[in-house]
């Protein structure tokens, strides 16, 4: 088991795209470190730059205490589960797992044991002797992470390995995942576009963005406070709501009047964007303490809760979180109210966090 | 047709789910589709049967008039005549047809060993300008091969390739090494890269993961190719006619032609020469034929 230290990558392809602008990461040992970010943002090749499929144009690559940038991936001693599972098509479950070592030359009995132990791990009992094709994509997913595990590498890299699974065995696999990762307690890093298996898997999240790093953080640092308007806009279902704000008398406050609990240290003089989550806003009856008279715009009922589309004179509407039952009519005349503690503040030129 | 009336226009309850076929309806349309299928293959497979008919004459029923078709004496002489020299040892055809396997052989082999790898290289690795360098590779045959031939054969003359095999085979692999890239690049992106990246982590070159798991799920695209580059080489004449012309060189097809243009000709011995040119690529293209059609429907389903 080892951390991964990865300094300055950079990467362009002959062709002149840039993939991986600068990158930077330190991986914990026995961390599970996700990596979350739009298609192109550079994280799948920065994954396989670690696993050394791909050759990164400049940058380190530090796995353990050793410098791997010239190593191929098989001396790299880690172990890669991909978003097309990439079974030998012709081999039966069990060969697909013994297949790595026997490529490594592990005596017959040591294969053995470590083929049944992965497959007592991964519940594939009853598959061994089948072929991938006559396997279902979960249970596919089941043997490639075994194909993974049984190499008991220092290091486990996962590109995307849930994408192609319908969402309810998307869930039961992510429990999955995060439970074998927290027993075997070896160092994984996870790429993901899906900002809720980001959550819910990863001890810390990086997010990546036209191949740079836009933020890294624990879960709840990334949603209370994002980095920058782009992490802002890309955490959260539904997103944070951008208001204009600007400060007055000591408080935040937006165009259409709704006023904001200010965090302390704001500069002055500078266009200012602060984002609010939309469980910190509150609709109410219209003419509510503090609030600003608004107007519902939509609502979408998903049983145990609303989200309201408000419209409170901002240039933007808003997106309100609450409980449901509180009921407000399309079209109704509101009030809306802030009811969170400080939200962050972004300044507009630099989209980055002020405060 | 045996479609009655009753049947046609029938406006009872439709007890059937898929009323064009009830419409239309089974026995009819059977007949239909026979009958046509019938008259579709006698245009297409009449001269082919001739041909064989033919071969099979004796020269006098050859040249009766009415034209005999059934009531005529089999002989094999004319095949023996393709193989057999009149004094005794073996026939300028039978040379040609040995010419024709090795250079569609060859060259077939050739274009092959090629094309496969690039087209890989194409489909796995970002090359600089990929797309111009594929268009370049296609352009090659954007012109009818009888265009080139002047040039190529005053290049050859040059370098002293004319009336050669070797001259010969380096054209056709020239001409079949960019269909080759194009066709196999397509069977090589339907193979998952992922399969080479699996292979590497687990211990093996680049190389080696293509060789030993790519390569494997490519053989029927490499075989469906492969006939293709087979069936241009065997079937190419205007090459052929112009850039040899010694017996010992010519191949199978300016062979046979040169069997026509006598005081006489033994129409007997051409029709024979003719089946026995076209079986080789007959039975090819039956054994792969499966494969045939999956490199024609290629790409029309996704992953």
């Amino acid at each position: 088991m080892a951390g991964i230290e990865v300094t300055a990558l950079h990467k362009r392809y002959p062709d002149g795209t840039v993939a991986v602008d600068h990158v930077d990461l330190s991986i914990g040992d026995g961390e599970l470190f996700v990596m979350l970010g739009p298609s192109g943002c550079g994280k799948t090749t920065t994954l396989r730059a670690i696993a050394g499929l791909e050759r990164q144009t400049t940058g380190d690559i530090r796995i353990g205490n050793t410098l791997v940038n010239d190593l191929p991936p098989a001396e790299r001693d880690i172990a890669m589960v991909f978003q097309f599972y990439a079974l030998y098509p012709h081999l039966r479950t069990r060969d697909n797992l013994a297949f790595p070592l026997r490529a490594e030359g592990l005596p017959k009995a040591e294969v053995r044991e470590r083929v049944d132990e992965a497959a007592r791990l991964m519940r594939l009992g009853p598959l061994l002797d089948r072929r991938p094709r006559r396997l279902s994509g979960g249970e596919q997913q089941r043997v490639a992470l075994a194909r993974a595990l049984v190499r008991r590498p220092r290091a486990f890299l996962m590109d995307e390995p849930l994408t192609n699974l319908d969402a309810e065995l998307r869930a039961d696999m992510r429990t999955e995942i995060k439970h074998l990762q927290g027993e075997l307690g070896t160092t994984m890093v996870y790429v993901t576009h899906d900002q809720v298996e980001a959550m819910s898997l990863g001890h810390r999240i990086a997010i990546l963005n036209k191949g740079r790093v836009e933020q890294i953080g624990t879960p709840l640092e990334v949603y209370d406070r994002p980095a920058s308007l782009f992490c802002a806009a890309f955490i959260g279902s539904p997103p944070m709501n951008l208001i204009e704000v600007e400060v007055a008398d000591g408080k935040l406050r937006s165009q259409s009047g709704l006023v904001l609990t200010p965090p302390p240290g704001l500069p002055r003089d500078r266009c200012l964007v602060a984002g609010v989550r939309p469980e910190a806003l509150e609709v109410t009856e219209p003419g509510a303490e503090r609030s600003v008279p608004a107007r519902v715009v939509s609502a979408e009922w998903l049983g145990d809760e609303i989200i309201y589309v408000v419209d409170h004179g901002g240039q933007r509407d808003v997106r309100v979180r609450m409980p449901s039952t509180v009921r407000f009519a399309a079209d109704a005349p509101v009030g809306l109210r802030h009811s969170g503690g400080p939200p962050p503040v972004y300044d507009v030129s630099t989209e980055e966090l002020v405060a | 047709m045996a479609v009655s009336v009753d049947e046609a226009v029938s406006t009872g309850p439709v007890r059937d789910h898929t009323p064009s076929a009830r419409r239309f309806g089974g026995r009819g349309r059977f007949v239909l589709e026979v009958a046509l299928l019938t008259v579709l293959a006698v245009v297409m497979l009449f001269p082919v049967l001739w041909m064989i008919e033919t071969s099979i004459k004796e020269n006098r029923d050859v040249y009766a008039i009415p034209a005999k078709f059934f009531d005529f004496k089999v002989t094999m002489d004319h095949f023996k005549d393709v193989f057999v020299a009149s004094g005794g040892g073996r026939s300028t055809l039978s040379v040609s047809f040995l010419n024709s396997v090795v250079v569609a052989g060859v060259s077939t082999a050739l274009a092959t060993v090629l094309g496969v790898p690039a087209a890989w290289a194409y489909s796995r690795f970002a090359v600089k300008a990929k797309k111009d360098q594929l268009f370049f590779i296609l352009s090659t045959r954007f012109m009818p091969p009888v265009v080139v031939v002047i040039p190529i054969f005053l290049m050859y003359r040059q370098v002293g390739l004319i009336d050669t095999q070797l001259g010969l085979i380096l054209i056709y692999t020239a001409f079949n090494v960019p269909f080759t890239i194009w066709m196999m690049k397509g069977f090589v992106d339907e193979v998952p890269a992922e399969y080479e990246d699996a292979a590497m982590l687990d211990g093996y070159t680049r190389l080696q993961a293509f060789w030993r798991f790519t390569l494997p799920l490519l053989l029927p695209g490499i075989a469906a190719t492969a006939v293709f580059a087979l069936i241009f080489s065997w079937n190419e004449f205007v090459f052929a006619t112009f850039l040899t012309s010694s017996d010992n060189v010519r191949t199978a097809p300016p062979a046979i032609a040169g069997l026509i243009g006598g005081t006489t000709v033994d129409w007997g011995l051409v029709a024979a020469a003719s089946v026995v040119f076209a079986l080789p690529v007959l039975v090819f293209a039956y054994l792969v034929r499966k494969h045939l059609v999956a490199g024609v429907t290629l790409g029309a389903v996704r992953r």
